[in-house]
């Protein structure tokens, strides 16, 4: 592999606090220099001209569906790394709601094998439970060894205290964290939307908030009980005030608790689900005005770990349905940073360096994956490179990803990506 | 989709495109909001006309035109007089439920829809189990469609037959309205509202002929943000305040198909819902009772009631054919212009 020299840019790490311009060299995968401009001999290195743009670490999205094994007509490994590259991600973390669940080291390493042809790092996430029905726990030492980075039954919260605690405890001895879905699924038989007066209207029966937080509140009751473990407990898509007021209270009692949320939590409502648009069908749902607007306080006030997609593809054909019939979720590879820079640095001020941190160092160390969502000496080479003032407008029928199914068709975003090199091999790069 | 509204937090509008309305077909009937006060008007003007022409130059105005009745689930008010409407009118009608066709194999409604206008529907009337099912068949068929129930959502052609009725007994049956017409009245929406999309179609449309609108029902089936549905409409625990201040009573059935994971105690329920003869000849001895159907004897009423003096039950049957043989001749209409 030739040596790759970025040059140029402007190095924006939140990691290191860096945010100047500097050239990048980057030699068998890794980091390996960084300098002033012009101070880095090109060497027969291939060169990467930078000027004007920005150059951070490659963006990080900790909660991804790829659909492989088993449902590969909705997306593949190789097409969902396409469009996570396309979006500025280096490294996804695969849901395993797969077909067969991926609870097992054979999954896991049939996921990681070449022959899926990702285009970016996928670290898969193992299911905590067998077959994700939330009894048997999985061998969580073998998973991590075969190269799981957390476990969840996403999509299936772990709704048995005993089993929960168990999971918390063997994770903690294994080293991983346990990711949740709150829900209390006994609370949102035949939901499809968030509880109010808009579900009413709709004449749709409705997630309440309570059913989230109640869930929170009982892992954080288990993760106060195991303390001495340091357990680490992730909450998967946060959406609601009273969950995130929890895990605020949990983490200033000193406790390991993250948090993630989404783009669509911090943007839409469900006055968004309009007449009954099955884009705007996810778990969890999309929900009131003073939710969404606690979502943006959390990740204004820093009680938000990460911003992480949920990307979850489907047919065109499943989504075409009744709204209670349709199956639940959104992509949102492609349009993540965009949509934060416009909401968090051109609405909210905040500066690009926390804003990227949001999306490549902080999920990155919510999982502990070393090496990513930094650019210091020695870390994987992942980069994206993009112009933070370029807007442009985001076509569906233009993504990569195998399905279509966004809310965000025709939306002005913010923050074009013009390179993401992962591990050093240029994974996308923007036609001029 | 509703105007997006922006607010300190946030201006989504500075960058998300213009929301478009999805385009709707004339001639459609999903939301009773699909109607002005106008449409409302010349529907009603219509069906008089309609019900008082002869049979047989009545059987001229859709001669042989194609009307398909999509049944998913089971009705027979609705759908006989749906059919009968459209038959009265000379229209051909085709019955699909979805217990004798090839949605038990599996069909979408998607492609069930398109089978129907490749088989020449010019309209297609729908009842489906899921809310907002009918919105999807108009915009996968470009076809009219007249929503006869969807889930929980609405069910407009029952809220215009529930206004005829009361216009006919409060108002001398004048069939031109507007926001003054029921000034005055007081309406009880009574029983499970939460489940009712015959509910939903009445809250939304009779305060908009000024009259006031009662909700009356325990908490498990009427939640409190259901007041917020619409202006002039309130919530009323108690039943018998509710009546005594109402000129109609609407009662509702106890959809216990709907009721999944709902506790409720019926000895209870009809303590305190119950619509007696001693509660009416006590609260309310003048009013009018009216029930979509079909109705539980002994549950939401007595049979005493039911057959009473007070109610029209089978009188709103008869105003249903009237007010479908309007709403099947529009569509057909505006569906083809």
């Amino acid at each position: 592999m030739a040596n790759l020299l970025i040059r140029g840019g402007i190095l924006l790490d939140p990691s290191q606090g860096v945010e100047a311009p500097k050239d990048l060299l980057i030699k068998e995968g890794h980091v390996a220099e960084i300098a002033p401009p012009g101070k880095i001999k090109v060497n027969g290195s291939e060169v990467l001209d930078a000027r004007g743009l920005i150059v951070a670490p490659g963006l990080v999205d900790i909660h991804v569906h790829l659909r492989e094994p088993g449902q590969c007509y909705k997306e593949t490994i190789a097409t969902g790394t396409a469009a996570a590259a396309a979006g500025g991600f280096t490294s996804v973390c695969a849901m395993p709601n797969t077909i067969p669940v991926n609870d097992s080291t054979e999954v896991t390493r049939w996921m990681l094998a070449p022959e899926r042809g990702a285009a970016i790092r996928v670290f898969p996430i193992a299911a905590a439970t067998r077959g994700s029905m939330g009894e048997a726990l999985t061998e969580y030492g073998a998973l991590k060894a075969a190269g799981a980075v957390a476990v969840t039954d996403d999509g299936k919260p772990i709704l048995k205290d005993s089993v929960m605690r168990e999971a918390l405890s063997a994770a903690a001895r294994a080293g991983l964290p346990v990711i949740q879905h709150a829900e209390d699924t006994r609370m949102t038989h035949n939901c499809s939307m968030n509880a109010g007066p808009v579900a009413f209207r709709l004449g749709l029966r409705g997630m309440t908030v309570e059913a989230e937080s109640s869930l929170v509140e009982r892992d954080i009751k288990l993760l106060t009980e195991l303390r001495d473990a340091r357990a680490h407990l992730h909450v998967a898509h946060l959406s609601t005030s009273l969950a995130l007021e929890a895990v605020r209270k949990a983490r200033r009692n000193g406790l390991r608790i993250s948090c993630e949320v989404a783009p669509h939590h911090f943007l839409l409502t469900d006055e968004d689900v309009g007449l009954y648009n099955t884009n705007a069908k996810m778990n969890p749902p999309l929900r009131s005005q003073a939710d969404r607007d606690a979502m943006l306080e959390g990740i204004l006030d820093g009680s938000v770990d990460a911003i992480a997609t949920d990307h979850a593809p489907h047919a065109a054909h499943e989504k075409e349905r009744e709204f209670e019939l349709a199956p639940n979720g959104i992509t949102g590879l492609e349009t993540a940073l965009g949509l934060t820079l416009r909401v968090f640095h051109d609405q909210h001020k905040l500066p690009l360096g926390r804003v990227l941190s949001l999306l490549s160092t902080q999920p990155a160390n919510c999982l502990g994956l070393k090496g990513r969502g930094t650019l210091a000496v020695g870390a994987w080479g992942d980069v994206v490179i993009f112009d933070p003032k370029k807007e442009w407008i985001f076509r569906t029928a233009d993504s990569r990803s195998k399905s279509k199914n966004t809310p965000f068709d025709g939306w002005n975003l913010l923050g074009k990506v013009y390179a993401t090199i992962s591990e050093g091999r240029i994974a996308y790069r923007a036609a001029e | 989709m509703p105007a997006i509204k922006t607010n300190n937090r946030l201006n989504v509008d500075a960058f998300r495109p213009p929301v478009e309305a999805i385009v709707r077909v004339p001639g459609s009937v999903i939301s009773i909001k699909d109607l002005t006060l106008d449409d409302v008007s010349q529907l009603l003007t219509r069906a008089t006309f309609l019900e008082e022409e002869d049979p047989l130059a009545r059987a001229h105005h859709l001669a042989k035109r194609r009307v398909a009745l999509l049944f998913y689930e089971s009705s027979t008010r609705t759908r006989t007089s749906f059919e009968l409407a459209a038959k009265s009118l000379g229209a051909d009608t085709a019955l699909i439920s979805s217990l004798s066709s090839s949605i038990e194999k599996g069909e979408s409604l998607k492609d069930t829809g398109i089978t129907l206008k490749a088989l020449g529907a010019e309209a297609i009337i729908l009842r489906h189990l899921s809310s907002g099912a009918p919105y999807l068949l108009e915009q996968v068929t470009g076809l009219p469609v007249l929503n006869a129930g969807d889930g929980m959502h609405e069910h407009p052609s029952q809220a215009l037959l529930d206004l005829r009725t009361m216009l006919a007994h409060l108002a001398g049956g004048v069939t031109t309205v507007n926001d003054q017409t029921l000034a005055g009245v007081t309406i009880t929406i009574a029983g499970d509202i939460f489940h009712s999309r015959v509910a939903r179609s009445n809250m939304l449309l009779l305060p908009r002929l000024g009259a006031q609108v009662i909700l009356c029902g325990p908490n498990g089936l009427l939640p409190e943000m259901a007041a917020a549905s619409s202006p002039n409409l309130r919530i009323e625990r108690d039943f018998e305040a509710a009546i005594a201040q109402s000129q109609v009573i609407m009662m509702l059935r106890i959809q216990a198909e709907r009721l999944a994971g709902l506790q409720l105690d019926l000895e209870q329920y009809k303590e305190r819902y119950q619509l007696t003869s001693q509660r009416l000849a006590h609260s309310a001895p003048k009013a009018i009772v009216l029930h979509p159907g079909p109705i539980i004897r002994g549950l939401e009423l007595t049979s005493r009631v039911a057959d009473g003096p007070q109610s029209l039950i089978a009188e709103q049957v008869r105003h249903g054919v009237a007010i479908r043989m309007a709403l099947v001749e529009r569509a057909l209409e505006k569906g083809r212009a």
